[in-house]
C-alpha cells in the first residue's frame, strides 16, 4: 500500500536519504531503526508530504504522492496518521478539542457524535475522563497516547509513529507498545515505527528495516535480524558502542 | 580572502538574505490573500483574534492616544502663543492627530504588543511541531493559523485607530482649554473647521496598511523561526523590529502617496 522508491534527500549540505527503498503492506507493521540523526525522522516526514525529496517517489494506495501541492496533499494526508516525536497536541485546546479537531475537519458537526467519538478514541489508549485537561497538565506519557488517539481517531490506513517510546519509562513504553500492536489489530491498518528502541523493534515489527547511512542497509523479520552475521546490524541491535563495526 | 572581499561578501548576503525575506513576506500576503477566498473564513478563532487584538488592547491605545494629543497640545500652545496663534491650536493638533501621531503611534504600540504575541505564539508551534501536525492532520496552516490573525488586525487597527484619535484630540482640548485657559468655543470651532474628512480617511487607509505590514511581517517570521527555543525570542524580536522599521518607512511614501491622490486639485 505505500511504496518508497529510490527517496534522496539533502539537507544543511549534507545527504541524509540517500535512495532509500521500502514497502509496507496492507496491515503490516514495519520497523524502521537505525542510530539517531540517520534521517528516520526526515524519512517519515517525506512520507507525509511535510518535507519534499530531492528525488525518488512515494506511492501510496497506488497514487504517486510525490510532487503534488501541500494542498493537493491534503486529501491523503487524511487517511494516513501521524504522531510526532513530542507528540505535538495543540496547546491552546484540550484534549477533548485536540481529538475532535481532525473530526471537525472532516466536517463533524454533531457535538454528541463528536463527544462519543473522542471519548472511545480515549478509551483506547486508557485515558477516559481526561477530556476537559489541557496537554501542559499532562505527563509526558499521557501526552504521546492522547496525540495518538487523535492521530487514529479518523481511523486512517496507515500510521506513522516517531519514537513513540522514547523518553518513556519502560513500563509506559510497554504499554505504547501494546496500544501499537493493538491498534493494528483492531483497527487494521499498516503501520511504520520509527525507533531505537530494539525491545520495541521486536515486540511490534513484523519486520525491521535497519537504516542506515542514507540506505536501507538490511531488512528483515525479527528472527533473521536477531541471527544476522552483519556486524553493524549486530552491533546495533545488541547495543554495542557503535560506529566502529567491531564487536569487543 | 581580503577583508574588502570578506566585507563585500557579507554584504552581498545581507542584500541576499534581506531580499529573500521581503519576497517570502510577499508571497505569505498574496498566499494569506488567495486563502481568504479559498476557504471557508473560521469564525471561531477570528473573534478570539479579534478579542484579543481589538479589546485586550485598548488600554494601550487608548493611552497611547490619551498622552500624545496632550502633549502635542501642550508643545504646541508654548510656542503658538508667543505669535497670538492661540485659535490656531485645535486644528494643529487635530490635523498631526489624523494624518501622522494617530495611526504612527497607535500601529507601533501595536506592532510590540500584537505583532509580538503572534510571532512567538507561531513561531512556538512551529518549533513544538504543532504546525506540521496541523498540516499532517490535512490543514493548511496559513489558512488556520494565519488568515484569522491578518484579518483580525487589519480590521482593528483601523477601528483603535480612530479611538486613539478622538481621545487624543480631547485631550488636547483638555490640555489647551482646561489648563492653559484657551477659549473653548473658539478652539473647537476652529479643530471642527480645518480638520477635513481627507484627514479622518488618512488615518484609517494608514492604519489599514500598517496592520496588514504588522500581521504579515509577524506571522511570516513565526512561520520561518529556526528550530530551537532560543529561535522564539530572537524571532519575536525580529517580528517587532523589521514590522516598527516597515511600517516607519512605508508612513513616509504613505503620506506623500496619500498626499498626492487626494489633494491633487
Ligand atoms: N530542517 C533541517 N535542516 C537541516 N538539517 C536537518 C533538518 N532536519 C534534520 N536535519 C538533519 O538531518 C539528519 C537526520 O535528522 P532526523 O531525521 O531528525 O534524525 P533521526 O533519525 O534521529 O530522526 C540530522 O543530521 C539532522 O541534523
Ligand atoms: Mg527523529
Amino acid at each position: 500500500m505505500l511504496k518508497l522508491q529510490g527517496i534522496e534527500k539533502k539537507l544543511g549540505g549534507q545527504a541524509v536519504l540517500r535512495g532509500v527503498n521500502l514497502q509496507v503492506g496492507q496491515g503490516e507493521r514495519v520497523v524502521v531503526i537505525g542510530r539517531s540523526g540517520c534521517g528516520k525522522s526526515v524519512m517519515l516526514r517525506i512520507i507525509m508530504g511535510l518535507l519534499p525529496s530531492d528525488a525518488g517517489v512515494v506511492i501510496f494506495e497506488g497514487t504517486k504522492l510525490t510532487g503534488l501541492s501541500e494542498e493537493d496533499w491534503n486529501p491523503y494526508r487524511r487517511k494516513i496518521g501521524m504522531l510526532f516525536q513530542g507528540a505535538a497536541l495543540f496547546d491552546s485546546l484540550s484534549v477533548f478539542e485536540n481529538l475532535a479537531f481532525p473530526l471537525r475537519e472532516a466536517g463533524e458537526k454533531n457535538e454528541k457524535v463528536l463527544g462519543e467519538k473522542v471519548a472511545e478514541a480515549l478509551k483506547i489508549v486508557s485515558l477516559s475522563g481526561t477530556e476537559r485537561k489541557m496537554p501542559a497538565e499532562l505527563s509526558g506519557g499521557m501526552k504521546k497516547r492522547a496525540a495518538l488517539a487523535r492521530a487514529i481517531i479518523r481511523k486512517p490506513d496507515l500510521m506513522l509513529y516517531d519514537e513513540p517510546t522514547t523518553g518513556l519509562d519502560p513500563i509506559v513504553a510497554d504499554s505504547i507498545n501494546r496500544l501499537i500492536l493493538h491498534l493494528g489489530e483492531i483497527l487494521g491498518m499498516a503501520s511504520i515505527v520509527v525507533t531505537h528502541d530494539m525491545v520495541s523493534a521486536r515486540m511490534v515489527g513484523d519486520r525491521i528495516a535497519y537504516l542506515h547511512e542514507g540506505k536501507i542497509y538490511f531488512e528483515g523479520t525479527p528472527e533473521q535480524v536477531d541471527r544476522c552475521e552483519d556486524p553493524l546490524v549486530r552491533d546495533f541491535v545488541r547495543g554495542h558502542a557503535e560506529g566502529t563495526g567491531v564487536t569487543g | 580572502m581580503g577583508r574588502a572581499e570578506y566585507l563585500t561578501g557579507k554584504l552581498g548576503g545581507l542584500v541576499l538574505g534581506s531580499c529573500q525575506t521581503a519576497g517570502g513576506v510577499f508571497l505569505l500576503l498574496g498566499d494569506t490573500i488567495r486563502s481568504m477566498f479559498r476557504y471557508k473564513i473560521r469564525w471561531d478563532q477570528l473573534l478570539e483574534q479579534m478579542y484579543f487584538i481589538g479589546i485586550r488592547s485598548q488600554v494601550v491605545v487608548l493611552t497611547t492616544g490619551a498622552f500624545t494629543g496632550a502633549v502635542f497640545a501642550a508643545q504646541v500652545w508654548f510656542q503658538f502663543k508667543r505669535f497670538g496663534m492661540e485659535s490656531a491650536i485645535g486644528p494643529t493638533v487635530s490635523i498631526a492627530m489624523c494624518r501622522e501621531l494617530g495611526p504612527v503611534l497607535c500601529c507601533l504600540l501595536l506592532a510590540g504588543r500584537v505583532g509580538a504575541a503572534m510571532a512567538a505564539e507561531l513561531s512556538s508551534m512551529k518549533i513544538t511541531e504543532q504546525v506540521d501536525a496541523l498540516r499532517a492532520l490535512g490543514v493548511y496552516p496559513v489558512e488556520y493559523l494565519v488568515v484569522p490573525r491578518f484579518l483580525a488586525l487589519v480590521l482593528s487597527a483601523p477601528i483603535l485607530t480612530a479611538m486613539a484619535l478622538v481621545t487624543g484630540i480631547g485631550c488636547g482640548y483638555f490640555v489647551a482649554v482646561k489648563i492653559f485657559g484657551v477659549d473653548g468655543a473658539y478652539y473647537w470651532d476652529n479643530t471642527v473647521k480645518f480638520t477635513d474628512r481627507k484627514d479622518v480617511l488618512i488615518a484609517l487607509i494608514k492604519a489599514l496598511i500598517f496592520g496588514v505590514i504588522i500581521a504579515t511581517i509577524a506571522c511570516h517570521k513565526g512561520m520561518n523561526c529556526p528550530p530551537g527555543t532560543a529561535g522564539v525570542g530572537k524571532t519575536t524580536t525580529e517580528a517587532v523590529v523589521n514590522a516598527s522599521i516597515t511600517l516607519l518607512v512605508v508612513n513616509f511614501f504613505l503620506t506623500v502617496l496619500l498626499n498626492a491622490l487626494l489633494y491633487s486639485n
